[in-house]
């Protein structure tokens, strides 16, 4: 076990530049999810890590060694990859223990660490087949356990689960889950799906072209983002966003009544945004004082079941909600939709970052 | 074999199943042609009945006894086993590194490879023959070899089958502390088996039956290879149809033993790769 220190990595491929300048330290033990649309340089510096592909500039070390130099089998890491990556012509057995058998490990212990793996991934029974004997799902489970048998300080995951259907998606999860609090072994996760992100990471670091956008635990990048960017791909629908103005100590809106400017916020004028997360957003039968009201119109209703997603215009801004599946809600009435101020968030319109102060942090 | 439809029922069928019939009796008349005449005696040869009068197997004591035929064959047998198993390493090998690594120049040297495609032997032979003359590799099994020991076209094939390989299986093969030659060698070369045995077919005949060049590299006959040798059946004055028909009977066993046993590799290397991931 270790930790991971990225001190300044750049990676650039020819003339482009796709890393800009990454610093990131993961603590021992910690399983850090590195998240972002695709193309923002999430696998690339997660190759780096594996020794898979060389730093422009930079550091990395793992544990108190630099490894900048080494060969991926000298890094002690394990990596998990996308389409599995298991090899096609050998058995599970095979696959499993290959990396073993290339660190010349003595036969006796190799054995029992493929035995082991195969019974915490369930894959006793199917040791003797081949890859192309088995389902998605096992063959993402036999490149899982050739990673855990080599004992690595490190995993690195690069979107290990996107090729699974959406059931066995949120089945892995768990287990990759447990198999963490299990080894205690330090892992790099690299995913697009911000579910992911939330449900598996100590800490997420948010990507955005080449760049970190945010670092923090899931609660704090979903509570406290620090731009407009995060705020957009943290949280599923998106965070509402309404333009308006900062004047005269309050914000103004275009169509819409003027809010009591927030307490807490950065001093500013000029463009912003508000945002407000459709979990924070209320269909609410009263408007309770102080806090933000907008009057809507229904237009869409979506039942999840527990509750229910309401897509009301306001004026001509579609905002998403949250009803109570309790309430009945017709296509066409007009609601009054209600924030608590404290779950308000602004954002400077040209900087697109946060201009409330980072609390608790 | 269960047929999917009634061939009585569809005249059309009836038509192709005719001209696919002909087609195939075309293609095999002149081997029927060449095991008869095989079996004829001197006298017969210029009868052209396909059942011998008097059938014989004396030409065929003869190619063995009397001729240097066996010599022959073992030569053209030792080329070709040679020339096959160095095309399919250096081939593949170079197709493996033009396909996976990334390096300056890999283009150029790509399309410089392509380019001996489309130079013809004939015009080959003789800065060859210069070449030998030099280095005195005249009259040597080398020098019928050395032009096929590398082809570019095996080169070609083998980059195109490698795109097939999947580099995330190298890369877990790098994690796993292969070293690059064995990553080739356990983890590459493995998927890539129906193209192999492709241009182990290709090699292997096309050196079984090249003639061009090693009538002009050699000039004794215990260096002759098969359609050399079978060749100099033809004299001056007469040729001897019965043991040039012969000869190639005898000639055309490996190339049925290497095409049946090739064509199953083929059929489970179809299967290995149709493998995902
Ligand atoms: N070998 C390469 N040569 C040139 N450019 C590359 C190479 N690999 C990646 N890139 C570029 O680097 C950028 C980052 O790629 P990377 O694969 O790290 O993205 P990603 O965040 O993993 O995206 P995705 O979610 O689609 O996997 C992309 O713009 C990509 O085009
Ligand atoms: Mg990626």
């Amino acid at each position: 076990m270790a930790s991971v220190t990225l001190s300044n990595i750049v990676k650039r491929f020819d003339r482009t530049e796709v890393v800009h300048g990454i610093d990131l330290a993961i603590s021992d033990g910690e399983f850090v999810v590195l998240v972002g649309p695709s193309g923002c340089g999430k696998s690339t510096t997660l190759r780096m890590v594996a020794g898979l592909e060389d730093l422009t500039s930079g550091e990395i070390r793992i544990g108190d060694r630099v490894v900048d130099r080494l060969e991926p089998k000298d890094r002690n890491i394990a990596m998990v990859f996308q389409n599995y990556a298991i090899y096609p012509h050998m058995t599970v057995h095979k696959n499993i223990a290959f990396g073993l058998r290339m660190a010349k490990l003595p036969k006796a212990e190799e054995e029992k660490r493929v035995r082991e793996a195969a019974q915490i991934l369930g894959l006793t029974d199917l040791l003797d087949r081949r890859p192309a004997q088995l389902s998605g799902g096992q063959r993402q489970r036999v490149a899982i356990g050739r990673a855990m048998v080599r004992n690595p300080a490190v995993f690195l995951f690069d979107e290990p689960l996107s090729n699974l259907d959406a059931q066995l998606r949120a089945q892995m999860r768990l287990e990759i889950k447990k198999l963490h609090q299990t080894l205690g072994t330090t892992v790099i996760y690299v995913t697009h799906d911000q579910v992911e992100a939330m449900t598996l990471a100590d800490r997420i670091v948010v990507m955005r072209d080449g760049r970190i956008e945010q670092i923090g635990t899931p609660t704090e990048v979903y509570r406290t983002p620090a731009s407009m960017f995060v705020a957009r791909f943290i949280g599923s629908p998106s965070m509402n966003m309404i333009p308006g103005r900062v004047e005269a100590g309050e914000i103004r809106f275009d169509g819409l009544p003027p809010l009591q400017r927030p307490g807490g916020l950065e001093s500013a004028g000029g463009a912003v945004f508000l945002g407000v997360r459709p979990d924070d957003l209320k269909v609410a039968a009263d408007r309770p004082a102080g806090a933000f009201a907008i009057e809507a119109r229904v237009e869409v209703i979506e039942p999840l079941g527990p509750d229910t997603l309401v897509y009301a215009l306001a004026g001509s801004r579609e905002l998403v909600a949250k009803a109570d599946s309790k309430v009945t809600l017709h296509r066409g009435d007009v609601v009054t939709l209600v924030a608590d101020s404290g779950a308000l968030h602004v954002f400077d319109a040209a900087t697109e970052q946060t201009l409330r102060r980072q609390e608790a942090r | 074999m269960r047929l999917g439809f009634d061939p009585r029922r569809d005249p059309r069928k009836i038509l192709i199943w005719t001209l696919v019939a002909l087609g195939g009796i075309v293609m095999i008349m002149p081997f029927l042609f060449m095991i008869s005449t095989s079996l004829k005696g001197r006298g017969e040869v210029y009868d052209l009945r396909l059942i011998p009068l008097a059938p014989t197997l004396e030409n065929y004591a003869y190619l063995f006894r009397e001729s240097r035929f066996l010599r022959w064959f073992l030569n053209s047998f030792a080329i070709a086993s040679i020339s096959t198993v160095s095309v399919l390493f250096f081939d593949s090998l170079a197709g493996y590194v033009l396909c996976k690594y990334k390096f300056k120049g890999r283009q150029v040297v790509f399309v410089a490879i392509l380019s001996t495609l489309m130079i013809p032997t004939e015009m080959l032979v003789i800065p060859w023959y210069v070449m030998s003359k030099n280095l005195g590799w005249l009259n040597t099994y080398w020098g019928i070899m050395f032009p096929g020991m590398i082809t570019g076209f095996g080169v070609f094939l083998m980059k195109q089958f490698f795109e097939t390989v999947p580099d995330a299986l190298i890369d877990a093969a790098r994690i796993d502390g292969l070293s690059e030659f064995r990553i080739f060698w356990e983890v590459a070369l493995p998927l890539v088996t129906p193209a192999l045995s492709a241009l182990a077919i290709f090699t292997f005949l096309g050196s079984w039956t090249a003639f061009l060049w090693p009538l002009i590299v050699t000039n004794s006959a215990s260096n002759y290879t098969v359609p050399v040798g079978l060749a100099s059946f033809s004299g001056e004055f007469s040729t001897e149809w019965n043991m040039i028909m012969t000869g190639a009977a005898v000639a055309t066993i490996p190339t049925l033993v290497v095409f049946i046993l090739l064509q199953k590799y083929i059929i489970r290397g179809v299967i290995l790769s149709g493998v995902k991931g």
